[in-house]
């Protein structure tokens, strides 16, 4: 059975499935308790649970992390949330050189590491430099991490069931404009792979690549293409590592075009390590075979003008899709969704 | 002394000696097979803080557990970790305590209560208070040990720590050795002037006590009041055992061998002289607990065994290449 959830509604409903399965889960952040308790995520579970299991901490992300990673020595899958993704710069020490190497560092004699991290990014309505960063590529960027960027509703929830069974160390990675974002949703504790790509949209002419916010664009800007009869396929990421490599190439082997999109910048990023992995396959074969579109190369600015330039739109998304298969871009019309978000945060 | 249910008696002063003694003559053993280049891992000997070491972990019992940090041997060996696995693992062996892939600072004995060791400062104390966070959740009798050196107080986890450790009252014993530097750092540069580290602990609301960390009987009275406050819910304790390292920050050299002059001979000759395991020899020997010929079997025993673990360390496999993508995730 499936029904309608928003993407909160999943977040919630996958947290409260996984905690009634496994005592051991427990959720801990600054806000979970909150009257607004992380944009109604945890509150099911702290209604149902109560204190012992969702619990308001000290602002101490680095050792937040590291009392993380040592009730989870103990036997306990903590779920630990960060409001706003920036945070968690600063558990980069027990996430990178700790959970991350947990395994492979003692021998696996030190046992597993079950540790699920829910980080959120902010954009727009003024969100600034700190407030409305992802973390996804310098995760990624370490063994031992599984980094997931769920962008559609049935994957907040089957990615979050799914790092709650895994006995590894995982960062789900929730954009914030995808919260009220709505999508049919498997019923019950069905946990989706925490590993592979999806084509969210068949298409022969060229590949839209995203993942997170930026794939709710391109799935967009896919159906502005279609107007003006370019049918582009839209393959959903889903995961920053592992990542799934043959889902992409298969796609870029049919279309020959790739336009990768991230919602964090272009440089060492994972449009990066996307348009390596093309490149490397050989199927960058001429100078319109890949492009990247992402936010600026500088920190989000509050002002809106500035922010309004700052990030991608769908409008450049399908103009330069358009010309990356020779269409004419004048033929394309954009039905941008107006803005609704009232803020604040 | 790992083994069984904690003792909340004081232990016999014989049964100390003998395990601060085989901490010496390991790490003694490895620093001089050290000097060969075959254990190709930086690695920090422990020679002079055994006490502190022996002390607390005689206080242990089952079910406890302890972090150490980037100087473990000690720690390691004093909760029971085997010398074999520890030899093995300075030289890369598949034998080695972590599968020769985490080297002198990555040591784990998980079984006996040895979770982990690691380099970065500080890191593994809110580890510590995460496994305590656990105890209490299950509502477990047992305590989590942090071991750390005095330079992990200038890190700011440490205060993040302490401060959810006593909110919480978690049943963690924070065991600071105060060897005075850090690499070559010495206090002055690291400290204000007439900082008190226990102070720091107290403001946290953390009972704290600084300690003679060359007297492993004083050693082990404050820990073990510490771990029955842990164990009866009456929240962590931050003990700060002063002690010196008697050897280079990293390597098997004195530093008066190497002309490095952060620190005085005189100053190493001062603390050599205050050290632990002599200390507790001539206590057995006043009190005629013992007799010089037992002392000297004991040590000859050690030796030939710890000798025996370290051949069959060298005689170990190495991990086969085809593993080295093996536990990644």
């Amino acid at each position: 059975m499936t029904r309608t959830l928003t993407y909160a509604e999943a977040i919630s409903e996958g947290t409260v499935l996984a905690m009634e399965r496994d005592p051991s889960i427990f959720m801990a952040g600054i806000g979970t308790t909150y009257s607004s308790a992380v944009f109604g995520t945890s509150q099911e579970a702290l209604d149902r649970f109560g204190t012992d299991r969702v619990f308001d901490v000290p602002a101490m992300e680095n050792a937040l992390t590291g009392i993380g990673i040592g009730a989870a020595a103990m036997g306990k899958h903590p779920l630990l949330v960060h409001l706003r993704n920036d945070f968690m710069f600063l558990a980069l020490d027990q996430m990178v050189n700790l959970a991350s190497k947990w395994r492979y560092m003692f021998g696996d004699r030190a046992g597993s590491m079950p540790l699920t991290v829910r980080a959120i990014v902010g954009r727009g309505w003024g969100q600034g430099a700190t407030h409305s960063q992802s973390l996804h590529a310098t995760l990624a960027h370490f063994p031992g991490l599984t980094v997931l960027l769920p962008a559609q509703p049935k994957d907040a929830k089957g990615m979050l069931l799914g790092a709650l069974r895994a006995k590894k160390p995982c960062v789900i990675i929730e954009h914030r404009t995808l919260y009220p974002q709505s999508g049919t949703v498997p019923e019950g504790d069905a946990p989706t792979p925490i590993e592979g790509a999806e084509v969210l949209r068949a298409g022969s002419d060229i590949t839209i690549i995203g993942a997170s916010q930026s794939v709710i664009e391109g799935i967009r800007a896919a159906a502005c293409l279609a107007d003006a009869n370019v049918q582009a396929e839209v393959i959903d990421i889903r995961v920053a590592r592992p990542l799934d490599r043959e889902t992409i190439l298969t796609s870029i082997r049919k279309t020959g075009r790739a336009l990768v999109l991230d919602t964090s910048w272009a440089h060492c990023g994972l449009s990066a390590e996307v348009a390596a992995i093309i490149a490397e396959a050989g199927l960058a074969t001429d100078d319109m075979a890949v492009r990247r579109i992402t936010p600026a190369d500088c920190p989000a600015p509050v002002s809106k003008p500035l922010e309004d330039a700052f990030y991608p739109t769908v409008e450049t998304i399908a103009r330069t899709a358009a010309e990356m298969v020779g269409a004419d871009p004048d033929q394309i019309t954009i039905d941008e969704t107006r803005d609704d978000f009232n803020g604040p945060y | 002394m790992n083994t069984g249910p904690a003792m909340t008696s004081s232990p016999p002063l014989m049964e100390l000696y003998r395990h601060m003694l085989l901490l010496r003559r390991v790490e003694e053993a490895l620093a001089s097979a050290y000097k060969r280049q075959e254990m190709r891992t930086p690695t920090h000997f422990g020679i002079g803080q055994e006490a502190v070491a022996v002390g607390v972990c005689a206080g242990l019992g089952d079910g406890d557990v302890v972090y150490s940090h980037h100087r473990a041997h000690n720690h390691y060996l004093a909760r029971g970790g085997g010398i074999r696995a520890l030899a093995a693992e300075l030289l890369g062996r598949e034998t080695g305590c972590s599968g020769g892939r985490g080297g002198s600072v990555h040591l784990t004995a998980k079984e006996i209560g040895f979770v982990a060791s690691s380099a970065i400062l500080g890191q593994t104390i809110p580890v510590a208070v995460g496994s305590a966070l656990a105890f209490k959740m299950d509502g477990l009798p047992n305590v989590a040990v942090s071991f750390f050196g005095e330079a992990a107080c200038e890190e700011g986890v440490i205060y993040e720590s302490f401060n959810f450790a006593s909110i919480r009252k978690l049943p963690v014993l924070f065991a600071c050795e105060n060897n005075l530097y850090s690499t070559e750092s010495p206090l002055s540069v690291r400290q204000a002037p007439n900082t008190d580290l226990c102070a720091r602990a107290r403001s946290f609301g953390i009972d704290a006590l600084r300690v003679d960390g060359n007297d492993v009987a004083a050693v082990n009275a404050a820990a073990r009041e510490a771990i029955a406050r842990a164990r009866a819910g009456d929240g962590p304790t931050f003990l700060e055992c002063m002690t010196y390292r008697w050897l280079e920050h990293v390597g098997p050299y004195f530093d008066h061998e190497l002309g490095r002059d952060y620190r005085s001979e005189a100053e190493l000759r001062e603390w050599m002289a205050r050290c632990p395991i002599d200390r507790c020899r001539r206590i057995l020997l006043d009190d005629g607990v013992c007799d010089e010929a037992t002392l000297q079997e004991i040590d000859d025993q050690l030796k030939a065994h710890i000798n025996r673990d370290i051949e069959a360390a060298q005689n170990d496999p190495w991990p086969d290449s085809s593993s080295l993508m093996h536990h990644v995730d």
